[in-house]
């Protein structure tokens, strides 16, 4: 089975994109994704509570959900909130944003919760990493199915 | 030929001040061919985001532990990683990091595992050298390898292991964990993962002695009086006999090891790397709940 396999086209193509370099390339890919995670919209900057905290990474991280719609064809936005000096944390919202960022419900819920152990990065940053990024999905994922009732 | 140490008034009251360099001698003395300068953080891309000019990476999970077994690299991979980094036996190594120099005070502790003679720590660590203003580079240095002799790593001196703590019941004994951790609230530190203990609490007859007693605000370490009054006097340690800390996974306490060991000069300092995350599994080990030390079992 390709790593690419089962994911919607955007992830499919940061999974291929990831596995295509050497190791060294992905952290440099990894810390690109990290400094173009978008802002979060001052509508939640200015209500932290609205986030919701990913106690499995290392470093502080708050996300939240919006879906628009109900159901299964709702289409979700993700947000998400950490510092700089959290690259890898960051990096991972952002691999998240790009590859989820405006899919339906069903979607996102059908992403494969193992996601993270397909970007060839257990080798280049310790396989301990990566649960925070497991983390993050497990979350995205309750709060899509709670706002969309999918 | 070790660099001169920093004689910095404010580090000459500690037992070894020659263990401390200040941010401002180290801008003095970079790029001098005897010094490397380490950065050791807990998040593995800060260093790519950004470093002190010619500082290397050293990352815990990557270069310090061994890929397979639980343990650290054995004598050959400390050379092999030393080499990669242009670290002989006589350079003198500065180390700092992020979150007040946890990872930073743990790589010197493996460093000290080696017995590397002369390996020092940046008081304040990154936090304090940017706050400063002063230059940070996205450079990564490509050293030529160079000669590290094969060292048996000496793991007795500074590091006990869970058979050691088990046998030093009723010694001194500290957790420097968050006072949830200690209690038994919660297995892990606040924001942080579940790092899979099973059990809640401490060790029996552990003090609790928070790291973060011994950092001021800006993450550099308070004075050697201010020490004194909370591990001395108000913990009622003793430098003479011998003291064991733990945390969680062994950094924290890292951060403690180096204030009783240089700062006020213990004379028998370890660190239980093995901490919670090995004594919270442990099956049929003593554990105490709640806010006192507790009580020491018989053995």
């Amino acid at each position: 089975m390709s790593d690419a396999e089962n994911l919607p086209a955007a992830f499919a193509s940061i999974v291929e994109d990831f596995n295509a370099v050497s190791s060294r390339d992905r952290i440099q890919m990894l810390l690109d994704f990290s400094q173009t995670l978008p802002e979060l919209p001052e509508r939640f900057a200015d209500h932290p509570e609205l986030l919701e905290g990913v106690p499995e990474c290392q470093s502080p991280i708050f996300l939240t959900t919006e879906v628009e719609g109900a159901g299964h064809d709702a289409v979700v936005h993700l947000y998400f909130s950490a510092p700089m000096e959290a690259p890898t944390t960051r990096g991972f919202a952002g691999i998240l944003h790009e590859g989820l960022d405006g899919l339906t419900a069903r979607e996102v819920l059908a992403i494969p919760a193992d996601v993270s152990h397909r970007l060839g990065l257990a080798e280049a940053i310790s396989p301990l990493r990566l649960r925070g990024m497991a983390g993050m999905l497990g979350r995205i994922k309750r709060q899509v199915r709670e706002k969309s009732a999918a | 030929m070790s660099l001169p140490y920093d004689d910095d008034p404010t580090f000459a009251a500690y037992a070894r001040p020659e263990r401390l360099v200040s941010t401002q001698w180290l801008a003095d003395h970079l790029g001098e061919p005897e010094l490397v300068v380490v950065e050791s953080d807990e998040d593995v891309l800060l260093y790519d985001v950004g470093h002190i000019p010619g500082a290397v990476k050293v990352d815990w999970h990557l270069d310090l532990n061994d890929a397979v077994t639980r343990d650290y690299v054995d004598g050959v991979g400390f050379a092999t990683l030393m080499s990669a980094k242009g670290i002989d036996r006589e350079t003198t190594v500065v180390i700092y990091g992020d979150k007040s120099n946890w990872w930073a005070a743990y790589a010197m502790w493996v460093f000290t595992l080696f017995g590397h003679p002369d390996v020092r720590l940046l008081d304040g660590g990154r936090a304090k050298w940017q706050s400063e203003g002063r230059a940070m580079t996205t450079d990564v240095p490509t050293p030529a390898p160079v000669e590290y002799p094969v060292v048996e790593r000496e793991d007795a001196v500074v590091r006990a292991y869970r058979e050691d703590v088990l046998a030093s019941l009723g010694g001194q004994l500290i957790d420097v964990r968050s006072v949830p951790e200690y209690t038994g609230e919660r297995t892990h530190m606040p924001d942080y993962p579940q790092e899979g203990a099973m059990r809640g609490g401490h060790i029996p007859g552990a003090q609790s002695v928070p790291w973060a007693l011994a950092a001021n605000e800006d993450g550099t370490f308070k004075g050697r009086a201010e020490l004194e009054a909370i591990y001395q006097q108000e913990k009622g340690l003793t430098p003479t006999e011998p003291v064991i800390a733990y945390c969680r996974i062994g950094e924290r306490s890292s951060h403690t090891w180096f204030v009783l060991q240089h700062l006020l000069g213990f004379e028998d300092v370890r660190n239980y790397d093995g901490s919670w995350t090995e004594w919270g599994n442990l099956v049929r080990v003593p554990i105490a709940r709640g806010s006192e030390p507790g009580e020491v079992p018989s053995t």
